[in-house]
């Protein structure tokens, strides 16, 4: 047992444990905190593979965007010390009994398998062969993924940007005044009978 | 304890994706629901990466669907977290159990 062996493990524990914690635990802060770190022990396993450009693109965009939005929502939508309640027993048991019989099964058979790499010389993955292969033209070139997935970036952005702003009605002159749409309100109005 | 290898990196992603798949079937809060697809995601991430690194060593596609996750991952956070906040303001909750108006 090397070095290497127990950093692998190291980092494996970080992982599962902090997914673990991140699902289990009531506290939703905490919960976020415990993602953070299992993300980060991800970025660490890429490390750990040398595959340095999808490490470091690993934790900025997780680490620094995704678990900062987060927890930016959390703080924006709930108190975050109180506790959530607990999910229902039964619903809970079930759950957990999907979850570690498709976990023994998966793993029973990635055991069984054999994996055979097909021996050809690696290349190296650095960030001018990704830059490289993935804005490339020809034929196996990734340009066109790559196009769509910057449109697709785009088209979120707005999105987030529609649907997270508020709209402001302009007073009515014999209606009387209201300060933003309030899509339950406006149910209630309506449509009472829908109610219930 | 033997050398590491490919079926060690996917016993992880396999142990970190069932994890994911508990939480989103046992959280009742949007929030968490998304932290529970987001393991979901980042398993898959190792899968692909492991791959790459063990068998298809002479290539680079499996990075490159990780990279295409990843941007897919932060657009699909973003519209979610606009969406949970629009949807605190109207109803003042983010407990899926609660808002059932669209629920027939």
């Amino acid at each position: 047992m090397n070095a290497s062996t127990i950093i692998f493990y190291l980092l494996a524990a970080i992982i599962v444990g902090g997914g673990l914690m991140a699902v289990t635990s009531r506290k939703i802060f905490r919960s976020a905190v415990y993602l953070l770190f299992s993300l980060i022990g991800i970025a660490g396993l890429y490390f750990y593979l040398d595959y340095e450009f999808i490490g470091a693109v690993q934790i900025v965009v997780y680490v620094g965007g995704i678990v900062v939005l987060i927890i930016f929502s959390i703080f924006l939508t709930q108190g975050s010390g109180e506790d959530m309640k607990k999910p229902a027993l039964g619903r809970a048991v079930f759950s957990a009994l999907a979850a570690a019989f498709g976990c023994a099964l998966t793993m029973l058979y990635i055991n069984e398998q054999g994996f055979t790499p097909n021996g050809k010389p690696a290349l190296e993955p650095s960030a001018g062969n990704i830059g490289a292969q993935m804005l490339d033209t020809a034929e196996h070139g990734y340009i066109l993924p790559f196009e769509v997935v910057s449109m697709l970036l785009l088209a979120a952005m707005i999105g987030c940007i529609v649907i997270a702003i508020k709209i402001k009605i302009p007073p009515h002159p014999i209606l009387p005044e209201k300060d933003d749409i309030n899509i339950a309100e406006i149910n209630h109005e309506f449509a009472p009978e829908m109610e219930g | 304890m033997n050398a590491i290898g490919l079926p060690q990196i996917l016993f992880i992603s396999c142990a970190l994706f069932f994890i994911g798949v508990y939480g989103f079937l046992t959280r009742r809060n949007m929030i968490t629901m998304l932290m529970s697809v987001e393991l979901i995601l980042n398993s898959v991430n190792i899968n692909f990466v492991a791959f790459n690194k063990y068998l298809f060593a002479d290539k680079l596609d499996g990075l490159f669907f990780t990279l295409f996750i990843i941007t897919i991952a932060a657009a699909e956070a973003a519209v979610a977290i606009a969406i949970i906040i629009n949807l605190y303001r109207n109803y003042n909750t983010i407990d899926v159990d609660e808002v059932d108006t669209m629920k027939f």
